[in-house]
């Protein structure tokens, strides 16, 4: 999450972009690959189309998936436009937006966007999966 | 044949299979081939002709927008990709 935020300030006025790969069918966002906006637009986000196949290769052959799918906007809501929801095409996928149009707040949200339909789901940051759930930072949820 | 990756939200076509074979000497003879194998499949990738701007279609890693389009050449050791374009933003 810090990352996302990160790169998304550091990109802004232009919307900042990226995934964070998981394994399939495990839920679980854990290795962060910021993309490059090829469109370099405060309005407008696209992953160039070379990039693109390379990072479907390479998740293909860590048997990963877009668990996340970012983007900011940097002048409006944390909310996705007509445009995303034109565009989303990972029912899987968490479609999370920040925005970065306030200075001092950035806007953390997550949705899932199925057949056009957005339904907002509730963002828990964990620090690892391994512990999230124990309350400890040495006993494993799985102990 | 070609072999033809499916990308996630085009599964429900091919019954979940991750890569399909299809013939075709053109990527449009390839869609026309993996749509009478998959029906519908051609009218989430083509409208009047066009490949839909939502989409990306690759032979051999190369994409097709910039080697010939739908007539871009396919072999039969080809491999097609197909990848929905990752794209949105305010505007």
């Amino acid at each position: 999450m810090d990352e996302i935020v990160a790169h998304a300030r550091r990109d802004h006025p232009d919307e900042a972009c990226g995934v964070v790969a998981g394994p399939e069918g495990s839920d679980r966002p854990e290795r962060f690959i910021p993309m490059l906006n090829a469109a370099r637009s405060p309005t407008f986000y696209e992953f160039d189309s070379g990039d693109l196949l390379r990072l479907y290769r390479d998740m293909d052959s860590r048997d990963e998936v877009p668990v996340v799918i970012y983007h900011s906007h940097t002048a409006t809501e944390a909310y996705p436009s007509r445009t995303d929801i034109s565009y989303a095409s990972e029912p899987d996928a968490h479609y999370v937006l920040v925005s970065t149009r306030e200075d001092s707040d950035t806007e953390f949200r997550s949705y899932r966007i199925v057949d056009g339909v957005v339904t907002e789901e509730q963002v828990e940051v964990v620090e690892t999966y391994m512990f999230a759930h124990t309350g400890a930072d040495d006993v494993p949820d799985n102990a | 044949m070609a072999t033809v990756s499916i990308p996630t939200i085009l599964r429900t076509h091919t019954g979940g299979e991750k890569a399909v074979e299809a013939n075709g000497g053109t990527v449009a003879a390839v869609i026309d081939d993996l749509d009478s194998r998959h029906s519908g499949i051609k009218g989430r990738l083509i409208t009047d002709g066009a490949l839909h701007r939502f989409v990306n279609i690759y032979v051999d890693d190369e994409d097709v927008r910039f080697a010939g389009g739908l007539e871009a050449p396919v072999k039969d050791t080809s491999t097609v990709t197909i990848l929905p374009a990752v794209a949105g933003g305010a505007r």
